[in-house]
């Protein structure tokens, strides 16, 4: 081989991060949109039929109301949005410097609520938690997955990882056994996917509203019987860090529609 | 005042979701349970039943013979002639414990408490399903010959 030939070769696989055994290669990578059919996909499509959009809109009203006692809007702080917002959704769980640990979009809306506004925290899965997040989120879309990427984090993917890849529960079945293994199967007939995080938060028919990652990765983990991970556990952050790591590259959809 | 006692006692392993609830004990003999867990043959019309319910899991993975109902699972091969396949001494140890066969195994141990990670807490220490349930499925399992 050529000393040039060699420096390309290594050049490549500084590029591409790598692979741990089992994950899914970037170019095979599929949201769980290409896994619906096409009712659902053009409800996704058509920003008039998402009713997602509805809490889109709920967020852009919030994000410039005044909250707390501070009496000031998201908006005071950060402007617009559609600026300022732009590319946020896609890098996290984040690493949050006073705590020294990730945090989830949802836990920055509430630090900031906390820290910022002297505002009560917005309880998980309420509607404007969620919707100030489908607004935040719904100004990454399209934008390529980067979080994980910060060295800081590189500990919390790896206990998200070791999670994914753990049997647990009464069925004994991990993550991977489904997301990584089957994902071109049926399980009592509906697709398994690969179950990636794209598309949060989203709004799910089974649900009939708007629901997080976290209650999706709660509700596959009763779905195995095991005792869910509480909402804002360290370990369902681990969790959700190492899923947006492992759909890195892959665009967001947020407000995205699921069967 | 000692009844008192042992009734508290019961409630309270009762209610200790952690503690493991005792299964009867099993021989296991070459790669099967030749004896049936209850000492009594199982009934194959309530086993049918049982594989067909969700909540018992079974077709979440397995297709089979039930033109009743569209929602089968692929992730697992079809249960149509799994009687003619294994003996139901085999059978029965599939269903108590299928990592004898093959340890990587997706498919769950549906006679097993322990060694088993977070489980539910209203399910700790439970096997997914009883004895009765075991030899009616395997029951039902012997008939599915082609
Ligand atoms: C027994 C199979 C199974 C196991 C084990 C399982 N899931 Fe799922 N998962 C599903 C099914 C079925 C769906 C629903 C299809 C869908 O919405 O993608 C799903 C959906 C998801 C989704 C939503 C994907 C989307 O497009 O919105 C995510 C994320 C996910 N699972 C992550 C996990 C994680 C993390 C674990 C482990 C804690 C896990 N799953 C365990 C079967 C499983
Ligand atoms: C999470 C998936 C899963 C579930 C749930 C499951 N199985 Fe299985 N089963 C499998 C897989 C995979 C195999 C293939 C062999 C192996 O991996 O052990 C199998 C094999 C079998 C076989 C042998 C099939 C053959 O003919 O070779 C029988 C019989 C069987 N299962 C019955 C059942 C019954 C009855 C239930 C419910 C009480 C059940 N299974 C639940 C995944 C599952």
């Amino acid at each position: 081989m050529s000393v040039a030939r060699t420096i390309i070769a290594a050049m490549l696989l500084v590029a591409a991060p790598a692979l741990l055994a089992g994950e899914i290669p970037q170019d095979a990578r599929h949201s769980g949109y290409s896994f619906m059919g096409p009712d659902t996909r053009a409800m996704q499509d058509d920003d008039t039929s998402n009713p997602g959009m509805l809490f889109v809109l709920d967020g852009e009203a919030l994000w410039k109301t005044r909250s707390g006692s501070a009496g000031r809007a998201c908006a005071d702080c950060h402007g617009d949005a559609r600026e300022s917002m732009k590319g946020v959704a896609a890098r996290y769980p984040a690493f949050d410097k006073a705590l020294g640990r990730p945090v989830t979009l949802d836990q920055r809306i509430n630090l900031c609520r906390a820290n910022h506004q002297q505002a009560t925290p917005l309880s998980h899965e309420s509607r404007d938690l969620l919707a100030l997040s489908a607004f935040v989120a719904h100004q990454s879309r399209g934008v390529a997955i980067t979080a994980g990427d910060d060295p800081q984090l590189k500990p919390f993917v790896e206990q998200g990882r070791a999670l994914f890849v753990q049997r647990q529960g009464q069925l004994n079945l991990a993550c991977t056994n489904c997301h990584d293994d089957n994902y071109d199967k049926h399980l009592a007939g509906a697709p398994v996917t690969q179950g990636q995080p794209t598309g949060y938060p989203l709004y799910r028919l089974e649900w009939q509203t708007l629901g997080s990652l976290e209650r999706r990765l709660r509700s596959c983990m009763s779905g195995v019987r095991a005792q869910a991970f509480d909402y804002g556990a360290p370990e369902l952050v681990a969790l959700e860090l190492y899923l947006m790591a492992r759909a890195r590259g892959m665009p967001m959809e947020s407000p995205a529609v699921r069967p | 005042m000692i009844h008192i006692a042992a009734l508290i006692a019961a409630s309270l392993a009762l209610t200790d979701g952690t503690r493991a609830q005792a299964l009867v004990s099993y021989n296991i003999v070459g790669d099967g349970i030749p004896e049936s867990l209850t000492g009594a043959p199982g009934d194959a019309a309530r086993g049918r039943a049982l594989v067909l319910d969700r909540s018992t899991t079974c077709i979440l993975c397995h297709s089979g013979p039930f033109p009743e109902t569209r929602f089968q699972g692929d992730l697992a091969p079809d249960l149509t002639g799994a009687g003619n396949r294994w003996s139901t001494s085999q059978l029965r140890l599939r269903l108590v414990d299928a990592s004898r066969f093959n340890r990587e195994t997706i498919m769950p141990s549906y006679y097993r408490n322990d060694g088993l990670v977070r489980v539910g807490r209203n399910l700790a220490g439970k096997p997914i399903l009883s004895p009765s349930q075991i030899e009616d499925i395997v029951a039902y399992l012997a008939t599915l010959r082609d």
